[in-house]
């Protein structure tokens, strides 16, 4: 454990001593001022902190510059974390989720961002790692880091959403997160793919790149050419910083809008081909079963979507009166246009807010405001992209792709309000 | 810088100056060649066709010989499955209220099933196995979904030829394919 560490578990634990050792000289008060004045007041915890009194952290220094260097949340925020299932058959290939509920605004943090490994997370010395250009082009190349970090950079905001999110069958979530926490939205900095191709030459015939993982299950998708000669990225950082290698350090790639497993992390080789290469991951795995038993392959895009993050499953309204309604919206097919709300288990709908700014292929925020008159209520969002768009309810997508389809449910998420203030997840 | 930089950007920078003002060039002079041996060493796909499949070949029962010490403790002892995927069975499944997506019932390619096992299996210890044992265990899943005689032995030409029950089963992507009328009242 760092010094640094320590630090941080330590005050927690020193605060703690202080009220336990002032508590009960407070609690002895409080109950006197409540005979004396003859109305209950409760003794709240840490009162000691709250006015009039002058709260102990500002009777003598915080902790000194330096103490941490790479700076963590409070520890006050320590349950806001990485949502992992637990009890999975193994956590090799497994997924770890982003606790929606707890976040604004429309960028992840990084130590949060959803992740989905096939082979584990490996450790990678980026002296060490290379991209490799071959297949159908004029001069095969190999890149090493600092090359790659020479061409001309972008920076862009996308999200990315794993295709299984959620599956179409119970059991549901119980919050946001256990229904669409495998999506997380940052900006991306890096270099355009289209530049790295011409950089070895197109080939006559070239309408697919392979892409391949420096991980233990050298994951492999194919891409059409298209999206590659597009908004496609080589990506080294994330939110100003170096990727993490939960997200594929020291390089992976970004096919904005396209499902997360096409977006190859610990990206290592690029092959120009005439045809796809039919990986196990694009035949077995990431295609959509239909009720007669025919399945969907090569289903790329995300279509538009949205979900309410406030209120929302597993928290707790603790009074009726003014809330604010806020969620994210998003689409693999460009800008969100506009997001309903409903209030009323779908009999009516109003358009909410959306906050600046709009971007393509990124979260939006919308908000609505709202008053809450303490009886139960149904509310859910509905969200419209610029291509004109509707999602769906979960109903209207089970009545096309049925019960098997697994990938790329985009369904409005219900959430029951109970009288007691309660929020569940209404479809459960 | 290297000798190939070097060359390139004098090469844009005569480019630029013949053309009087800022141009990106055609091409930036960044990374070195791959050889033909360093792309051999790494491009390890195996097409649906069966293309870059490498020589060699391994038999039915060799493969279960390599299934039972390496694969069996993940997969079932005959690919029922348990920590890994199931890889047995499920065919007719696929229509019904329980699909169950085995190699057998499902992957449209045996030529995968190469690929697949050479690249990431087994999981503990991948790209640890020869050509000869990734051909071998090959033929032993193929053979536990009876696809391949018991006797058989698997090389390039014999995995090119193995036509997988489900691979006519696959179609394009026609989304949009749900329509939500986007009701603001009464609804």
């Amino acid at each position: 454990m760092t010094k640094n560490q320590t630090s941080d578990s330590v005050r927690p634990i020193a605060s703690r001593r202080r009220f336990l050792r002032d508590g009960g000289a407070l609690m002895g008060g409080a109950l006197a001022g409540s005979l004396a004045g003859g109305e209950a007041v409760a003794a709240e915890p840490g009162a000691e902190n709250l006015p009039p009194n002058v709260p102990e952290w500002m009777k003598s220094p915080g902790d000194p510059m330096g103490s941490q260097l790479y700076g963590t949340p409070s520890p006050f925020e320590k349950n806001v974390v990485k949502n992992i299932p637990k009890n999975l058959k193994q956590y090799i290939s497994a997924s770890g989720r982003t606790p929606l509920q707890d976040l604004d605004g429309i960028i992840t943090p990084n130590g949060l961002f959803y992740e989905r490994h096939h082979g584990g997370v490996p450790t990678i010395d980026p002296a060490q790692h290379r991209l490799m250009l071959h297949g159908l082009v004029d001069r095969p190349l190999i890149f090493t880091m600092d090359d790659i970090r020479r061409f001309p950079s972008q920076s862009r905001i996308h999200f990315l959403e794993c295709s299984g999110n959620p599956v179409y069958t119970k059991p549901y979530g119980k919050t946001a997160s256990d229904l669409v926490g495998l999506l997380s939205c940052a900006e991306w900095t890096g270099v355009s793919l289209k530049l790295v191709l011409q950089e070895a030459g197109l080939q006559a015939g070239a309408k697919w790149v392979i892409a391949e993982g420096a991980d233990a299950a050298a994951l492999t998708r194919s891409v059409p050419i298209e999206k590659c000669l597009d908004d496609a990225m080589l990506v080294y950082s994330q939110n100003g910083e170096r990727l993490r290698p939960q997200q594929g350090y020291p390089l992976r790639l970004l096919l904005p809008g396209f499902e997360g497993n096409m977006n190859v992390k610990w990206l290592r080789r690029l092959r120009v081909a005439a045809e796809p290469t039919y990986s196990r991951e694009e035949t077995s795995k990431y295609t959509d079963l239909m009720p007669d038993g025919t399945a969907r392959e090569f289903t790329f895009y995300m279509e538009a979507k949205s979900i309410i993050t406030r209120p929302s499953g597993g928290q707790r309204l603790d009074m009726p009166g003014f809330r604010e309604i806020t969620g994210i919206a998003w689409s693999g097919h460009g800008k969100i246009k506009r997001v309903d709300i409903s209030v009323d288990d779908g009999k009516s709908w109003q358009e909410a807010e959306l906050q600046e700014p709009v971007l393509t292929r990124a979260l939006t925020r919308f908000r609505l405001p709202w008053h809450w008159d303490g009886k139960p209520a149904v509310i859910q969002s509905r969200a419209t992209d610029e291509t004109g768009y509707v999602q769906p309810t979960l109903a209207e997508l089970l009545g096309v792709r049925g019960n098997n389809h697994f990938y790329h449910n985009n369904a409005i998420w219900p959430w029951l309000i109970a009288a007691d203030g309660e929020v569940t997840n209404a479809a459960a | 810088m290297r000798p190939r930089d070097a060359g390139i950007a004098a090469l844009a920078l005569l480019a630029l100056a013949s053309a009087s003002q800022a141009q990106a060039p055609s091409h930036y002079g960044i990374g070195r060649p791959a050889t033909p041996a360093e792309i051999a060493g790494w491009n390890i796909d195996i097409d649906r066709d069966g293309n870059n499949l490498p020589s060699g070949s391994g038999s039915v029962a060799q493969g279960h010989e390599i299934f039972d010490a390496q694969c069996s403790a993940c997969h079932g002892a005959k690919g029922e499955g348990g920590l890994g995927d199931q890889l047995v069975g499920g065919q007719g499944t696929l229509a019904t209220a329980k699909p169950v997506r085995t190699v057998g019932s499902y992957w449209p390619y045996a030529t995968t099933l190469f690929d697949y096992i050479r690249r990431a299996m087994p999981q503990n210890a991948p790209q640890s196995l020869s050509n000869e044992e990734v051909y071998a265990v090959s033929a032993y899943v193929l053979n536990l979904n009876g696809l391949l005689p018991a006797d058989a032995t698997l090389d390039a030409a014999k995995l090119k030829t193995i036509k997988m029950p489900n691979r006519g089963m696959f179609v394009g992507d026609p989304r949009p394919d749900v329509k939500n009328p986007a009701c603001m009242s009464g609804c």
